[in-house]
C-alpha cells in the first residue's frame, strides 16, 4: 500500500489578520496532494498544538506578518514536545528577517519562507522532510 | 494482558495523542487498523452518535461550532470527525471546518479530527464508521459527524448516526430541491438554517407540509429553525426528543443493528469490488478497447466481464 498523504496544519498565530499568503499555501499544498489543514486566524499557541495533536499531523506551518515570530516559534516548537510531538516538522513564513531566521532554527524550527517562494520548494521542503521524520512518529505510535 | 494475541490497545481514553495515531491507522487500513478495531469494538456503543448532513454552505459547521458548547455546558464531552472532500485529481485536500470551531479550540472535552474522503465512493470517507468507532471507545459521551450530503453519502451517514440532521438553509433552494435529492428520507430533523433570511420561514413550512403529505412515519421529523452562530436551542430540544422517542422499546438497538448491517454489506462489497478490479485490469482494457472498436455495446462486454470473473 502506498503511504498515506502528508497532512499538515497551516495555522496563523496572534493577532495579525494578513491570511492571503496563509490561504495560497494551503491551496498550493493541497494541489500537491496533501491534506491541508486550515485552523484559520488568531490561533493561540495552545490551540495550535492541540489541534496538531488531534489531528495527527506531520507538518505545522505557521504564517506570521507580526513581528511576533521570535515568540511563536520557540512557544510552538516547546509545547510541540512537551506534547510528545517532537517528530512534527514546524515550519512557516511571514516577514521575518535572516538573522531571527538563523536563530529560530537553532531554536528548533525548520525552514523559514518568505514572500515571493515558489509553491514548488515547499513542497520539496516539506515531503523531504517529512520522508525522514516519518519513521520517528511510526515509532512514537508503537503501543509500549 | 491481551486476549487471543492481540496487542494491547493503545491508551484511548487517557492519551489524546494515542487517539489521535489510532485514528491515523485505521485510516490508513490494512491489518493493523482491524488488530485495533477489533480491540476497541467491545468498548463501543456507550456513545451518541448525531450525524448532520446537508448541501455545502448549509451552514452545517457553524451550527456544531454552537451547538457544541451547549453540549459541553450540559457536562458532556464530545467528539467531532469532519468530512471533507479530497481532490481526485491529486489526493490534497482542504480541510477547513475546524476553523468554524473556535469557541471549543482550547476545551480540552472536545476532540475534533479532520477527515479527508480519499476517493471513497459517494464521498463519505471508508474509514469514517471506524473512526467513530475509536472516539466511541475512546469514551466520548457525544459524537457529531459533519459531512457534505449528495448521492450515495446520505445513505451512509443513516447508517452510522443514531440520528441524522438534515441541514438546509434558504440559499439551498426550496423544498423540491430536498426532495429530489432524497434528503428528506433519511432526516431524523430537519434544521432550516440561517433562519433570520427573509425565506427562511416559507422553507419550514413547505418542508412541514411535504412530512404531513408524506403518510405515516413511526417518527414524524421535527422542523426546526435555527442561526447557527447564536439560535440554536430549537435543534437541541429535537435531538433530544428524538433521542427518548429511541429510548423506548428496542428503537436505538434495533436502528444499530440495521446500521450494523448495511455497513457490513458495504465493506463487503467494496472489498469484493477492489479484489476483482484488480483481477480484471487486463481483461478491462481488451473489453473496453473493443467497445471503443464499435463491436459491441459497454452493456454487452460488462455483463461477459462479469459472467468471466464470476468464480
Amino acid at each position: 500500500m502506498s503511504d498515506p498523504p502528508i497532512r499538515i496544519l497551516i495555522a496563523k498565530p496572534g493577532l495579525d489578520g494578513h491570511d492571503r499568503g496563509a490561504k495560497v499555501v494551503a491551496q498550493g499544498l493541497r494541489d500537491a496532494g496533501m491534506e491541508v489543514i486550515y485552523t484559520g486566524l488568531r490561533q493561540t499557541a495552545e490551540q495550535i498544538v492541540k489541534a496538531a495533536l488531534e489531528e495527527d499531523v506531520d507538518a505545522v506551518g505557521l504564517s506570521l506578518h507580526s513581528g511576533a515570530h521570535m515568540t511563536f516559534f520557540p512557544r510552538i516548537r516547546e509545547l510541540l514536545d512537551a506534547a510528545g510531538l517532537g517528530h512534527v516538522l514546524l515550519t512557516g513564513g511571514g516577514i521575518i528577517p535572516e538573522e531571527d531566521k538563523r536563530e529560530l532554527r537553532r531554536l528548533g524550527a525548520g525552514m523559514l519562507f518568505g514572500p515571493g517562494t515558489p509553491i514548488a520548494s515547499l513542497v520539496d521542503y516539506i515531503r523531504k522532510e517529512v520522508a525522514r521524520r516519518r519513521p520517528a512518529r511510526d515509532a512514537a505510535g508503537e503501543p509500549e | 494482558m491481551s486476549e487471543a494475541g492481540l496487542p494491547p490497545l493503545p491508551d484511548l481514553e487517557g492519551d489524546r495523542g494515542a487517539l489521535a495515531r489510532a485514528v491515523s491507522r485505521v485510516e490508513a487500513g490494512g491489518d493493523e487498523a482491524r488488530t485495533l478495531l477489533d480491540a476497541a469494538w467491545k468498548k463501543t456503543g456507550r456513545a451518541r452518535r448525531i450525524g448532520l448532513t446537508g448541501p455545502p454552505g448549509a451552514g452545517k459547521s457553524t451550527l456544531l461550532a454552537t451547538l457544541v458548547p451547549l453540549l459541553r455546558g450540559e457536562g458532556k464531552t464530545v467528539g467531532v470527525v469532519a468530512v471533507d472532500p479530497s481532490s481526485p485529481y491529486t489526493g490534497g485536500a482542504l480541510l477547513g471546518d475546524r476553523h468554524r470551531m473556535a469557541r471549543s479550540a482550547a476545551d480540552d472535552g472536545v476532540f475534533v479530527r479532520s477527515v479527508a474522503s480519499r476517493g471513497a465512493a459517494g464521498g463519505l470517507a471508508r474509514a469514517v464508521p471506524a473512526v467513530l468507532d475509536l472516539l466511541d471507545a475512546a469514551g466520548f459521551d457525544v459524537l457529531c459527524v459533519e459531512t457534505v450530503g449528495v448521492g450515495q453519502t446520505e445513505m451512509d451517514i443513516a447508517a452510522l448516526a443514531d440520528t441524522v440532521v438534515v441541514v438546509l438553509s434558504p440559499e439551498s433552494g426550496d423544498g423540491v430541491q430536498a426532495m429530489k435529492a432524497g434528503l428528506l428520507e433519511i432526516a431524523d430533523v430537519l434544521c432550516v438554517n440561517k433562519a433570520d433570511r427573509p425565506d427562511a420561514a416559507t422553507l419550514a413550512s413547505e418542508l412541514e407540509q411535504m412530512f404531513d403529505r408524506g403518510g405515516e412515519r413511526a417518527w414524524r421529523p421535527p422542523v426546526v429553525c435555527t442561526e447557527g452562530r447564536r439560535e440554536v436551542g430549537p435543534l437541541r430540544e429535537a435531538l433530544e426528543a428524538h433521542a427518548a422517542w429511541l429510548g423506548q422499546d428496542d428503537r436505538l438497538q434495533e436502528r444499530r443493528r440495521r446500521g450494523l448491517e448495511q455497513r457490513l454489506q458495504r465493506l463487503f462489497v467494496s472489498r469484493v469490488a477492489d479484489h476483482l478490479l484488480e483481477r480484471a485490469g487486463e481483461r478491462l482494457k481488451a473489453e473496453a478497447a473493443e467497445v471503443a472498436a464499435g463491436g459491441i455495446s459497454v452493456e454487452t462486454a460488462a455483463a461477459r466481464l462479469a459472467k468471466e470473473f464470476e468464480a
